[in-house]
Parts: C-alpha cells; sequence; structure tokens
C-alpha cells in the first residue's frame, strides 16, 4: 500500500493553531555533494563573518539549487572573472543608464536636455523637441514673416561631426550623438 | 677538464641550455662553480622567499636575464589573502645594487609598486625587457618610469597583471628616440590610450614583432597601425564592437591581408558577430588563436572562423563552442597541440555546453595534442580511457568539472580509472589538475605510474592519507603540490618529511592537518619555511597562546604537548624549502612556524 504523504499531512499532530501551515517551517535541503557543502560553509562564514547560517537560509529564496559560490572554485584566473564581470556590469550600465545630451537651438537663450533613451524613434524625438522648445519655434516663425519656419535637426557624433538626424537606424544614432542642434530653416540648406 | 684554461670551460657551459645542468657543472668543484657564476646569464628564482636577493646577485654578478616568482599558484584563484607577500622590491634594489647590467626581469605573481618600477628604470642603463605576469600594485605612472628612461626597451609585456590606471598619458612617456620596440602587450591596463600617441609610437618601431592592445583602441586606429607593422607576427586586437561601420572593417581587412607574417591572434574583447568575417582571410596563416573574452561569439560564429584556420597549433576558446564546434575544430585543425576550454559561467555547477564528448573528439582529430586545460560539465571514464589512448603525448593535462566531486556521468563512479589510464598512457605527463569523484585509487595509481609528473593540483578528492602518500612516495619527480579540501592530515603531512627538501612547495587548504602537525613538521625540517594562515577567529587565539613563538622559526614540541588546541585544524598551510629562514616581511596572519 502506498503511503501517500500529502494526505498525512492532514493527520499530522501539530502544536500550531488550526489554520496555520508547517510548510514555511520546513526546510527542504537540497543534496549538494558533502564537499560542496562544507566549502559553502566556510564561504559564507567569510563573507559574513559568523558562524555558518543553516542550509535553510540558502533555500528560501529559490525552488531551484542556487548558484552557489565556492571560494575559488571554479579555478579561473581573477583576472578573467573580474575582466568579464566589468564587462557585463557596463552592459547592463548602459542598458539602465539615462542617456543624457545637450539640446541647443539656435536662438535660444539656454540648452535642454534629454535623455534620449526615453524614445523608441525619431518621431517621438522630433515631437519631444518640439514641445521642449515650442515658445522659441512660434516666436522663431513670428519674426520669419510667413517664410520658413521649418527646422533641421541636427546632431555631433564621437568624432566631432555635424551630422543630420534620420540617416541611420535609431539604435546606432543613439550610441553615436553627442549632442544635439536645432538649425533654422534657412541654414539647413 | 679542469686544466683548460677558464675562457674554455666558460664557453663549453655556454652550450647547457638549462639552468638544471648548469646549477649542476657547478657542484662538481670550485673553479667550475666560479666560472659558472660569473659567467651565468640568466637565473631562474621559482620561489621568491627560497633565496635571499643579496645571495643571488652577489652569486651571479654578471646576470643579464633575472626570473622570479612569487605567490603560490592558487593565489590565482583568491585562496592567498591580499597582503600575503612576493614583492618585488628587494629584489629590484638589490639587482640594483650589484648587477647593473641586468637587461631582462620577468616577475609571475608579485606585488610591484611604482616605486620598484621607477628604481628599475633608472638603475639598467641597458634594460631591455620586462615580463610581468598576473603581478599587482603598480599603476600606469610606473608604466611612464619605464617607457621614458628605458632607452634601449625591446618588450613591455603585461599578461593579466591588475594594473591602476592613471590616465592615458603614460604611452606618451616613450621618447621619439625609441626605436627599439619588439614587442608591446598592454592589454590588461583599463582605460584609454591616446591614439595619436600609440599611432606614433608604432611608426617609428620598425622591428615590431608583437603588438596587443587593450580593449580601449578603436578599429581605426587598428587599421591605421597595421599599415604601419606589416611584419607583425602577433596581434592582440582592440575594440571590435565599435558600431558597425562597414568602411572601417573594410579597412582593417586589407590591412591585415598585408600583414603576412601574422601567426597568433588575440583579444576579440565583446567582438560582434559580425566583424568575424572580415578576419577570416588570414585564418589559414594562424597558428595560435585566442577567442577566450569573446562571449559575444556563439558556436557557429567559432566553428565558422575555426574550421578555417587549418595551421593551428594552440587555440584559446569559450565553452560557447559546445561540443559540436570542438568535432568541427577535431575535423579542421589537425596540428593541435594545445587546448584550452574556458568556462563562460563562474558559478560552481553551472552550465556548459561542454561534455566529454568534445574532449574525445579532440583527442581523435588532434593526435599532437600534447596540452590541455579543459572546463566542462561532465566526464566519464570511459571517455578518459579514449583519450589516453589517442593521445599519449600529454604533457599537461588539466581537466575541470565545474561541479566538485561530480561522479561518472554513465556509471555513476569515482573517476579514478580514467585519470588511472591518463597517467599509465602518458609516460611524459609533467602536470596534472584533477576534478570529479576520486578516491584513494587514484593516487595510487599517480604513485605508480607518474614518474616524471613535477606539478600535481587536487581539489575534492581522496578518502584518507594514504592518498596524499602514495604520491608523496612514488612520484620521484614531485616540485609541487597543492591541495584543497581533501582529507588528508598529519600522518600523511608526516610520513615524507624529507621528500619536501627535494620539492618547491607544498599547499595545503581545508584539509585536516593540524598545528601540532605543523609544529612537528617545523621541528623536524629546519630547511623549511611552514607557514599557516588562519581565518579570522582562529588566528586571534594562536596569537595569545603563541605570542611568544611568533618570531621563531625553529621549534621543538614535546610530542606530550598538553595544548589542546594545537589539535585546532590548520586553514592553509604553504610549505617550502628555502635557505633564506623565516622571512620578516609576513603579515601578521600568516605565522611561520
Amino acid at each position: 500500500m502506498e503511503i501517500d504523504a500529502d494526505n498525512l499531512s492532514a493527520t499530522e499532530l501539530r502544536l500550531g493553531l488550526p489554520g496555520t501551515s508547517s510548510s514555511d517551517d520546513w526546510q527542504k535541503k537540497p543534496s549538494p555533494s558533502v564537499g560542496a557543502k562544507r566549502a559553502l560553509d566556510d564561504t559564507r562564514s567569510e563573507a559574513s563573518g559568523t558562524s555558518p547560517a543553516t542550509a535553510g537560509d540558502l533555500d528560501h529564496d529559490t525552488a531551484a539549487p542556487p548558484k552557489a559560490q565556492v571560494v575559488g572554485w571554479p579555478p579561473v584566473r581573477a583576472y578573467r572573472k573580474n575582466t568579464f564581470q566589468a564587462a557585463a556590469a557596463a552592459k547592463k550600465a548602459e542598458q539602465q543608464g539615462g542617456l543624457y545630451v545637450k539640446v541647443s537651438m539656435d536662438g535660444a537663450p539656454y540648452l535642454r536636455k534629454v535623455d534620449l533613451r526615453m524614445y523608441k524613434g525619431y518621431r517621438e524625438l522630433s515631437d519631444a523637441l518640439d514641445a521642449l522648445f515650442t515658445k522659441s519655434i512660434s516666436a522663431a516663425a513670428a519674426a520669419a514673416e510667413g517664410g520658413e519656419h521649418q527646422h533641421a535637426i541636427a546632431y555631433e557624433d564621437k568624432d566631432g561631426d555635424l551630422m543630420l538626424v534620420g540617416d541611420v537606424p535609431w539604435d546606432m544614432f543613439i550610441s553615436s550623438c553627442k549632442k544635439l542642434r536645432i538649425m533654422k530653416g534657412s541654414e539647413a540648406r | 677538464m679542469t686544466y683548460f684554461p677558464e675562457e674554455v670551460v666558460e664557453h663549453i657551459f655556454s652550450f647547457l641550455p638549462s639552468h638544471s645542468d648548469r646549477n649542476t657543472v657547478s657542484l662538481v668543484c670550485k673553479v667550475w662553480y666560479e666560472v659558472e657564476r660569473l659567467s651565468r646569464r640568466a637565473v631562474f628564482v621559482g620561489n621568491c622567499y627560497a633565496v635571499r636577493p643579496e645571495r643571488v646577485v652577489l652569486r651571479f654578478p654578471n646576470v643579464k636575464a633575472l626570473t622570479v616568482k612569487g605567490k603560490p599558484h592558487f593565489a590565482d584563484f583568491n585562496l592567498v589573502p591580499p597582503d600575503w607577500g612576493g614583492y618585488a622590491g628587494p629584489w629590484i634594489e638589490a639587482a640594483a645594487r650589484s648587477c647593473v647590467g641586468l637587461e631582462e626581469l620577468r616577475m609571475k605573481r608579485m606585488v610591484v609598486s611604482d616605486e620598484n618600477l621607477e628604481l628599475l628604470a633608472r638603475s639598467f642603463p641597458r634594460f631591455k625587457v620586462l615580463v610581468l605576469i598576473s603581478c599587482e600594485g603598480f599603476s600606469t605612472d610606473g608604466l611612464a618610469a619605464i617607457a621614458s628612461h628605458c632607452k634601449l626597451l625591446r618588450e613591455l609585456d603585461l599578461q593579466e597583471n591588475d594594473v591602476e590606471d592613471r590616465g592615458p598619458r603614460w604611452l606618451s612617456f616613450f621618447p621619439d628616440s625609441c626605436t627599439s620596440l619588439v614587442s608591446l602587450n598592454f592589454a590588461c591596463i583599463k582605460g584609454e590610450v591616446n591614439s595619436g600617441a600609440l599611432e606614433r609610437l608604432v611608426a617609428r618601431s620598425p622591428n615590431l614583432r608583437s603588438l596587443r592592445l587593450n580593449r580601449s583602441v578603436s578599429v581605426d586606429t587598428l587599421s591605421k597601425i597595421l599599415v604601419r607593422t606589416p611584419n607583425l607576427e602577433d596581434l592582440g586586437t582592440g575594440n571590435l564592437t565599435d558600431e558597425f561601420q562597414a568602411e572601417s572593417y573594410a579597412r582593417l581587412t586589407s590591412a591585415l591581408e598585408k600583414c603576412k607574417m601574422l601567426r597568433s591572434l588575440s583579444g576579440f574583447w565583446d567582438a560582434s558577430p559580425i566583424c568575424v568575417p572580415y578576419i577570416y582571410p588570414l585564418c589559414h596563416q594562424l597558428t595560435g588563436l585566442n577567442l577566450s573574452y569573446t562571449p559575444t561569439l556563439d558556436y557557429s560564429d567559432l566553428t565558422k572562423m575555426v574550421s578555417r584556420c587549418v595551421k593551428l597549433q594552440r587555440l584559446w576558446v569559450l565553452d560557447c563552442i559546445s561540443d559540436k564546434g570542438l568535432q568541427v575544430v577535431a575535423s579542421s585543425c589537425k596540428d593541435l597541440q594545445e587546448l584550452r576550454v574556458f568556462p563562460s559561467d563562474f558559478y560552481v555547477a553551472g552550465a556548459s555546453a561542454v561534455t566529454e564528448e568534445g574532449l574525445v573528439a579532440i583527442s581523435s582529430g588532434c593526435p599532437k595534442l600534447s596540452s590541455l586545460l579543459y572546463f566542462c560539465h561532465q566526464m566519464t571514464n570511459e571517455a578518459l580511457i579514449t583519450v589516453a589512448k589517442n593521445c599519449p603525448n600529454f604533457i599537461r593535462f588539466r581537466l575541470c568539472i565545474l561541479e566538485p566531486k561530480k561522479p561518472d556521468a554513465m556509471t555513476g563512479q569515482p573517476l579514478d580509472e580514467g585519470f588511472g589510464a591518463i597517467v599509465r598512457e602518458c609516460k611524459g605527463l609533467r602536470r596534472l589538475s584533477m576534478s570529479g569523484l576520486l578516491t584513494d585509487k587514484v593516487f595510487m595509481y599517480i604513485g605508480k605510474y607518474a614518474k616524471y609528473l613535477e606539478m600535481l593540483s587536487i581539489a575534492f578528492a581522496g578518502d584518507s592519507d594514504k592518498g596524499m602518500m602514495d604520491v608523496m612516495n612514488g612520484c620521484k619527480n614531485l616540485r609541487k603540490l597543492e591541495i584543497r579540501d581533501s582529507p588528508f592530515g598529519d600522518v600523511a603531512l608526516l610520513g615524507n618529511v624529507a621528500k619536501y627538501e627535494t620539492m618547491r612547495s607544498l599547499w595545503m587548504s581545508s584539509c585536516n592537518v593540524t598545528l601540532k602537525g605543523c609544529q612537528v613538521l617545523a621541528s623536524k625540517m629546519p630547511m623549511l619555511n611552514v607557514e599557516i594562515m588562519n581565518e579570522l577567529d582562529g588566528s586571534s587565539e594562536m596569537e595569545e597562546n603563541h605570542a611568544d613563538l611568533s618570531k621563531v622559526d625553529k621549534l621543538y614540541v614535546s610530542e606530550m604537548e598538553e595544548n589542546h588546541t594545537d589539535l585546532s585544524k590548520v586553514d592553509k598551510l604553504y610549505v617550502y624549502r628555502t635557505t633564506a629562514g623565516a622571512r620578516d616581511d609576513a603579515p601578521n596572519f600568516v605565522k611561520i612556524l
């Protein structure tokens, strides 16, 4: 006869109040090899300066066996580990960090700054710039006496060259754009 | 032969290539000792604490090339606490006083300061070659000193050092008159370098044969440099992840194609797969390729490149290549002698696409394979036995199964038979690192068959003292033994104490040796330094009980010692033969018994 462990738990004698379950307390220990366990204890005590914590502490967070760290294992040179970790960190920072660039507009009294990562494409950027500089744009339009009030958006790239916005794919643009410049229609020719 | 004039004897000695041969002839008689020591040009010191620097420079005043190694090998894996030692200062200072003709200095795992480099640069007017491997403690200011004062500099080779970056100006310190560079490797420098200064330096170095750039150097700068170096033999690329500009890469390819002498390629930091085809024209002439810092290339990018490298002798790659990729290597690279497969995931029991199948494929396709470093997910005895039969020429065999104590993936058995086959078939094996589930049996095999083994690395292996003793008693040529997390204790430590005088060093960490055992060893063997390092809690207790002993290097301990703390386990033990006595630069967490 098979013993159904799950059902037996209902008949288990416990001292808790009805309604409380013991599943939180049940320490599901993973089965790391003995040597690894000893090394794990060493690692944790080294890291925290206290006596080794119970194996249960590691388990609470993950159902799968936790990605363990044993000091000096696998035997990979610190230089190699640091190189990989630095690259990964740099990548992460790039992905998460804002990419703020200055935006100048000819004739405007002061510059603005925009976060290029906030926009998914040129359309959104153009709309945002319009919104930022709306006063200056209308002032320029009035002054131009019904002439051109179209503006060209240009940017300064890594090499310092002034380029017209819109030629290259968006991702390539944001990785090379250092500064934005809104130029008057007449200058843009 | 003692009737020949000394010049003749000296000339005969000049044909002896190895240090050990020269050491031997110096023992024959006083005349030979004198002739040998005055004519010695190259000195190799395998352990900087085995001998005092003053003694070396006084014995060999005319030395031109000095090599010194510092920290024990396990320092690479953070097992040696920082500030343990290995200082370059005393060596450079001693040489500056007594052998100003020094031309070459090579150091590995040592602590080198900017002041040391400054002294080096100013003290040796004919200085030509500086090689620093896995060193630390200096910054780019120290490099500036070398660049500005070493007028005859031929080689500046910085491999995997931890260098503090103080800006790009150091490269500009090479004076315009410096035209002698043959080899420049600054791949480990983290920061930017001035590309103009780099281009000008390369332009005035017609003898440049080896150039390894760091990540900051752009594709365009690389192309401009390569136009100036058609005789380049070894190249470490800079940044190959620039925004993809077809023009830049086209220029790079045409510059590379002119480098007909280029045999070895490395770098490829985070290289984009798009740039790989631009390297294809070079592949057929390459004998060395290091792609082990490129996690961005997957199996198909890697195999497309490697399948073109038909002359390849040395390949370093990440496990992204997978078993399938290794099969491609096996069918394309018939001349392969050295293979290193590194992990891309650094966690214990991390994921790896490489298993025993890849290794078996390599062994059957590449019979010349003699040097292996292989990180993998799993291994089997059957595979190892096959590998041993296919490649009896192994000199270095290092296998690391990512999960400690993992048994044979097919049978669940220990891997004793597999490694036993390796040591039995590979009669010339000099270096062995093992992993996986291993019992005392494998050590019995090693002691029995590995007659030429010089270095053995053991981790999470063995059952009892007998294992270590079989190795100590059987391996006649053993020089370095390093053990971690294995159940060897005092009986094994003390089982063959005379052996330690024939070895360079022994390292044991997280084993079962006790303080008492170490004290007995120290008392029986005055020619050894017995260094112990305990974790934070242990050492302060030891300070109280043994405060008066900290300065004493000879210690006689009665077997009836009552102090029960002597049975406390020693965390880290480092034993080495020395003529220098206890070192005086040890930090307070190191006890020298």
